[in-house]
C-alpha cells in the first residue's frame, strides 16, 4: 500500500506543479479529443499538425514583446494560427493550389519566421521551451486558460455539431440549402487553434497535437460514430497524460515527450487489438455470416 | 406550356472557359425532363447553376420553384463518414429544424416512412459505410422524399446501379410527377430517357435541341451533339456572341 501511495499518489499530493499539470492534462484531454476526432474525419490530421507548428511566430512575437508571459504568447499563437488557416484557405480558394499544399507553404514560412524571431531575443532554452513546452511549469494563469479552452470547445462544438457533421460528409447539401458551410469550417478551425494554444504550454508547438490527435486515431479502432469515438478518445488521452506525468517524474525524463509517447502506445495497442479494422480483426478469421 | 424554369441565353464558365454556352430553353412544370449529352457537355454544371452554386453565370435563369431538392453524384459525398442511415435521411427536413433546432415527432415519423418507401426498412441504424452503392442511392432518395420540394434535380441518379434498384427508384420519381413536382435528371441511358421522360434537353456545351424526347433524340441530333463535344480550346478567342440576345 505504502509503495502504491508513494509511486502513484505522493507526487501529486506533495507537489503543486504536478497537481496543476494533472488538472491541465485532464482539461486538454476532454476538449482536445473531440477536436481530434473531427480533424481525422475531415482528413485534416496532417493539416492540423501544420497548423499547430504555425503558432510559433505568433508565440515568438508575444515572447519578443512580453517576455516569457503566457497570455502574450498565447494570444500571439492564437492569432498566428487563425491567420495561417485563413490565408491558406483563401489561397486555395482563389488559386488552383490544393489546400494541403498551401498549408505546407504557410507553416514552413511560419516556422522559419518563428525560430528567427525567438533567436532575436531569447536563448536556446527559451526556444526549447516554446518548441517542446513545459507542462510542469503550468501556473494558475495557464490553468485558467486551459480549462476555459476545454469549456469553450465543448460548448462550441455542441452548438455547431450538426452543420459541422454535414459539412464534413456532404458539403454540397449545405450549399444547396443556401448555407455557407465554410463558416462552420472556420469556426471549427478556430476552436482547433484554441486547443493547440492550450496544448502549446504543455507540449510545445511541435507536439501540441499529440494529446489531440493520437487518442482520436486510436479511438477510430474501437468506435464508429463521432460521439462514441470522442468518448473513447478522452479517457485514453487522460490516461496517457497521467501515466506520462508519473513516469517522467520518477525517471527524471522530460514530461512532454513521455506523455506523447504513451499516447502513441495507446495508438499502437489499438492498432493491434482494436475491435474494428485492427490487426487483430484482420488476422482473426471468424466464420462469415449467413447474410 | 407552363414553364417551371426558363433559361435565357445562359452561359456558365470556369476560368473563362464556358461549360454551358448560350443556352436558352424552357423546362415544363410538373413534368419529367431529362438532360442528355456527352461527357463534358455541361450537364452537371447546368444543375449547379440551377441551384445557384455555379461560380460564374451570364444570362438569366427564371424559376418559379419555391423549394429545390438536389441529388448529387455519389462522388461528392464522403461515404466513409460515420453517420447512420436514419440520421442521413432525417437531414432532408433541414429546412424545418435547421442547424440547431430539434427534429419533431412528425419529422421522425416521416423519415421512418421514407426509409420504408425506398425499401430500406431495418437499415435505420446501419452506418452508411456498410451500404452498397445501390442501397446508398436509396438512402439519398429517401432524403429527397423528406425535402418535399417542388423542383427535384437529379445528377446521374442511376450511374452504376442495378436494374432492380433503378425500377424501384423510377417508381419514386413517377410518384413525384403524379404529385405535380417538376423533375430534372441528368441521364446517360437513352433507352430509359425515351421510355420514361417525356421531355429532353440535349446539349454539348451549347444547346442541340430541347423539347419532346422523341423529336430531340433523333439520330441526326445525337450525331451533332457528338461532333460538338470536342475538347476545349486552350487558346480560344473571346466569344463574340452578344450576351443581350433576344431569346
Amino acid at each position: 500500500m505504502v509503495v502504491i501511495y508513494e509511486y502513484l499518489i505522493a507526487p501529486f499530493a506533495d507537489f503543486g506543479f504536478m497537481r496543476r499539470a494533472l488538472v491541465a492534462s485532464l482539461a486538454l484531454s476532454v476538449g482536445g479529443s473531440a477536436i481530434g476526432v473531427f480533424l481525422i474525419l475531415r482528413r485534416m490530421s496532417l493539416m492540423g499538425d501544420a497548423l499547430a507548428h504555425s503558432l510559433l511566430p505568433g508565440a515568438a512575437l508575444g515572447f519578443l514583446l512580453g517576455g516569457l508571459s503566457l497570455p502574450a504568447m498565447s494570444l500571439g499563437g492564437f492569432l498566428a494560427g487563425v491567420a495561417t488557416a485563413l490565408i491558406s484557405g483563401v489561397i486555395a480558394r482563389f488559386s488552383s493550389m490544393r489546400e494541403d499544399a498551401s498549408f505546407a507553404a504557410a507553416y514552413l514560412t511560419a516556422m522559419a519566421l518563428g525560430v528567427l524571431i525567438v533567436s532575436l531575443r531569447g536563448s536556446a532554452v527559451d526556444l526549447m521551451n516554446i518548441l517542446f513546452g513545459a507542462i510542469l511549469a503550468v501556473d494558475e494563469t495557464a490553468l485558467v486558460l486551459v480549462v476555459s479552452t476545454a469549456t469553450l470547445t465543448l460548448v462550441g462544438l455542441a452548438a455547431i455539431y450538426r452543420p459541422l457533421v454535414v459539412e464534413c460528409f456532404n458539403p454540397g447539401f449545405l450549399a444547396a440549402m443556401g448555407i455557407r458551410g465554410s463558416v462552420y469550417h472556420y469556426l471549427f478551425l478556430s476552436l482547433a487553434v484554441l486547443n493547440m494554444v492550450a496544448g502549446f504550454q504543455a507540449l510545445g508547438t511541435l507536439m501540441a497535437l499529440g494529446l489531440i490527435l493520437l487518442p482520436a486515431v486510436a479511438a477510430s479502432f474501437w468506435a464508429r460514430e463521432v460521439w462514441s469515438m470522442t468518448l473513447v478518445a478522452s479517457p485514453m488521452a487522460f490516461a496517457s497524460a497521467l501515466i506520462g506525468l508519473l513516469v517522467s517524474f520518477h525517471a527524471g525524463l522530460p514530461s512532454g515527450p513521455v506523455i506523447v509517447l504513451f499516447a502513441s502506445l495507446f495508438f499502437l495497442g489499438s492498432l493491434l487489438l482494436g475491435s474494428r479494422a485492427s490487426v487483430r480483426a484482420r488476422l482473426s478469421h471468424p466464420v462469415h455470416l449467413r447474410g | 406550356m407552363n414553364a417551371a424554369l426558363r433559361l435565357v441565353n445562359l452561359t456558365v464558365s470556369y476560368d473563362r472557359h464556358p461549360a454551358v454556352h448560350h443556352v436558352s430553353a424552357e423546362i415544363p412544370a410538373a413534368e419529367m425532363t431529362a438532360i442528355v449529352g456527352p461527357n463534358g457537355a455541361g450537364k452537371s454544371t447546368l444543375l449547379k447553376a440551377l441551384l445557384g452554386l455555379a461560380p460564374h453565370i451570364e444570362g438569366r435563369i427564371e424559376s418559379t420553384a419555391k423549394r429545390i431538392a438536389y441529388l448529387p453524384q455519389q462522388a461528392e459525398i464522403d461515404r466513409s463518414f460515420p453517420i447512420s442511415v436514419f440520421d442521413t435521411v432525417l437531414l432532408g427536413r433541414w429546412s424545418r429544424f435547421g442547424g440547431f433546432g430539434a427534429a419533431k415527432h412528425v419529422d421522425i415519423h416521416d423519415a421512418q416512412h421514407a426509409i420504408e418507401a425506398v425499401g430500406l426498412s431495418g437499415f435505420e441504424r446501419r452506418p452508411i459505410d456498410t451500404l452498397s452503392v445501390g442501397q446508398f442511392q436509396r438512402v439519398l432518395f429517401a432524403r429527397l422524399l423528406l425535402q418535399d420540394a417542388d423542383l427535384v434535380l437529379l445528377d446521374e441518379p442511376f450511374a452504376a446501379i442495378d436494374s432492380k434498384t433503378v425500377n424501384d427508384l423510377m417508381a419514386v420519381i413517377q410518384r413525384w410527377r403524379a404529385e405535380q413536382r417538376t423533375v430534372i435528371a441528368v441521364l446517360h441511358d437513352l433507352d430509359q430517357v425515351r421510355r420514361d421522360f417525356p421531355n429532353t434537353i440535349l446539349m454539348a456545351r451549347e444547346l442541340v435541341d430541347a423539347g419532346p424526347t422523341a423529336r430531340v433524340l433523333s439520330a441526326e441530333n445525337l450525331l451533332r451533339a457528338r461532333a460538338m463535344a470536342e475538347a476545349w480550346d486552350e487558346h480560344a478567342d473571346a466569344c463574340d456572341v452578344p450576351m443581350k440576345l433576344t431569346a
